[in-house]
């Protein structure tokens, strides 16, 4: 077990490495989060203006949302652009050849995408705080924690998806780790209800534990509390959905193995 | 694992891609302290023989066994006691010297790892880029690196593929009598690929010589040089890839 940690501590530090010296890197953590939170709060305070008063909750509905939204994104890109780094640098077959498990590998890579978000967390309430008087704490309450780490479960299992398909085709599929998460932006009812959604869709947002976690965050906001169902439903469906990618993950490793495509990866 | 078993066993393996068929009933051992070459022209085979070897390459049939285990089963047991450096393969460029070997001496747990790095930077002469990123060096400089890499978790097995090709005379030469140093002193076995003739007839004990996924010819450097009529063992890679051999 002590090996285990050393190992993750390991990867974890790897990654961390990146952002240490280099300023761009350590700005791109929060530099998209801060940028969305600018336009959609800048938007919602124009329609307040607009609608003179009567979507007086728009604000919070879209802040909470985009917020939100942001840490399934950064989770499942912490997963895939972790994995993807080493294939960028040729470095693959290095980490490869260590004693270092897979699912080490993941966690690790699980935990820097946790330290991610937080900083991203941080930053985005003390803004949203000063720019809009947008208090994500008081908004959200003690939910803001199982709704999170649900969001972070999801987004981790979508990073393993990517991962597995560039396990599979290399770098050609790098475009897929930006695009993967905006397939499940729409159907996950994020900065809309899920009744919005023709009827057909919603039995397909119910299969996804982000759905659940989104009409979780405007119940809070409307009624002030959460039926337990809201937090229980997508952490079963995350257990399962971490369950297959984790799978797909190592049969895309084994496939990669009898094929010889670890020893390409990086090279296409 | 006993001192009497080989570091490396493989028998009859073959790889087949769609297409090719990379290894060919493929033989070959490594006994401990053994320095043993691996020589062929490119696509020969010997890249496919060491992923497999390295548990990252499934054979399609044959039986691997190195250190006495299969790198399939107990790779991770394996990988502690082993180690792999490839002109081919980089460490990560945007990170520096030391962040690099810091991330590998935990990934292999190596104890007492900062004594450790700062020994091995001293032996291949590089210890004033401990903050430099890797990406600045030199290919020397960075072969070196990934050579101190190799030696960190103190391994039975050393896997070198073609670990001099970028470096000058001077430095390549240093590089082997460091190597050789570490095969007489820790008994390490190594397998080795280059296409440096005189390089491999001075350090390996033993080579095996592989064409289209098959051993062609298997000895010391001496033995196959005088096996092939020829003076020198570049004249004996010559005469095999261009078939003019018995």
């Amino acid at each position: 077990m002590k090996q285990s940690w050393s190992h993750i501590f390991a990867m974890f530090m790897r990654y961390s490495y990146l952002h240490k010296r280099s300023i761009p890197r350590a700005f791109e953590i929060a530099f998209w989060p801060v940028m969305e939170l600018l336009v959609w709060g800048f938007v919602s305070l124009y329609i307040q203006q607009v609608a003179h008063g009567a979507l007086s909750k728009i604000i919070v509905f879209l802040i909470n949302a985009m917020i939100f939204w942001d840490i399934l994104y950064r989770s499942q890109q912490a997963i895939a652009l972790s994995f993807v780094q080493d294939v960028w640098t040729q470095n693959i077959i290095n980490i490869l050849v260590t004693p270092l498990r897979i699912w080490e590998w993941i966690v690790a890579a699980f935990i820097y995408g946790f330290v991610k978000i937080l900083i991203i967390l941080i930053i985005l309430s003390v803004l949203a705080l000063g720019l809009y008087n947008f208090n994500l704490i008081e908004t959200q309450g003690l939910y803001l924690i199982p709704m999170s780490l649900n969001l972070l479960l999801f987004g981790g299992s979508v990073g393993l998806i990517t991962s597995s398909l560039i396990l599979r085709w290399g770098l050609a599929a790098e475009a897929l780790i930006w695009g993967v998460p905006f397939l499940l932006q729409p159907i996950s009812a994020v900065f809309y209800p899920l009744s919005i959604l023709p009827p057909w869709l919603q039995v397909i947002a119910m299969g996804l534990p982000s759905t659940y976690i989104f009409e979780g965050m405007r119940t809070i906001v409307k009624e002030g509390s959460l039926s337990l169902d809201y937090l229980l439903l997508p952490f079963f469906l995350n257990i399962f959905y971490f369950i297959v990618s984790a799978l797909i993950f190592l049969w895309m490793y084994r496939q990669a193995q009898i094929h010889g495509r670890l020893s390409k990866l990086g090279m296409d | 694992m006993s001192p009497l078993l080989p570091l490396i066993e493989i028998k009859d393996l073959c790889k087949q891609f769609p297409g090719t068929l990379a290894l060919n009933h493929f033989n070959l051992t490594l006994q401990n302290g053994e320095i043993v070459g691996l020589l062929g022209p490119n696509g020969a085979g010997k890249t496919t023989a060491m992923h497999t070897l390295l548990g990252i390459l499934t054979p399609t049939s044959g039986e691997v066994s190195v250190l006495g285990m299969s790198p399939f089963k107990e790779r991770h047991v394996i990988a502690q006691n082993i180690n792999f450096s490839s002109a081919y393969v980089q460490l990560p460029t945007n990170l520096t010297v030391m962040e690099n070997l810091k991330t590998f001496a935990r990934l292999y747990a190596v104890p007492n790892a900062k004594n450790k790095i700062s020994d091995l930077l001293e032996l291949f002469e590089i210890s004033y880029l401990t903050k430099r990123l890797t990406g600045a060096l030199s290919s020397g400089e960075k072969t070196r690196l990934n050579l101190c890499k190799c030696l960190l978790n103190d391994p039975q097995l050393l896997l070198l593929d073609e670990p001099t090709a970028s470096l000058d005379p001077e430095i390549a030469d240093t590089v082997r009598k460091i190597l050789k140093k570490f095969n007489q002193e820790k008994n390490i076995g190594i397998l080795y690929t280059s296409h440096n003739m005189p390089e491999i007839e001075q350090l390996c004990d033993r080579i095996v010589f592989i064409h289209q996924g098959r051993v062609l010819a298997e000895g010391t450097p001496k033995e196959v040089i005088q096996k092939f009529s020829t003076q020198n063992l570049e004249q004996v890679f010559i005469k095999i890839v261009r078939g003019e051999y018995q």
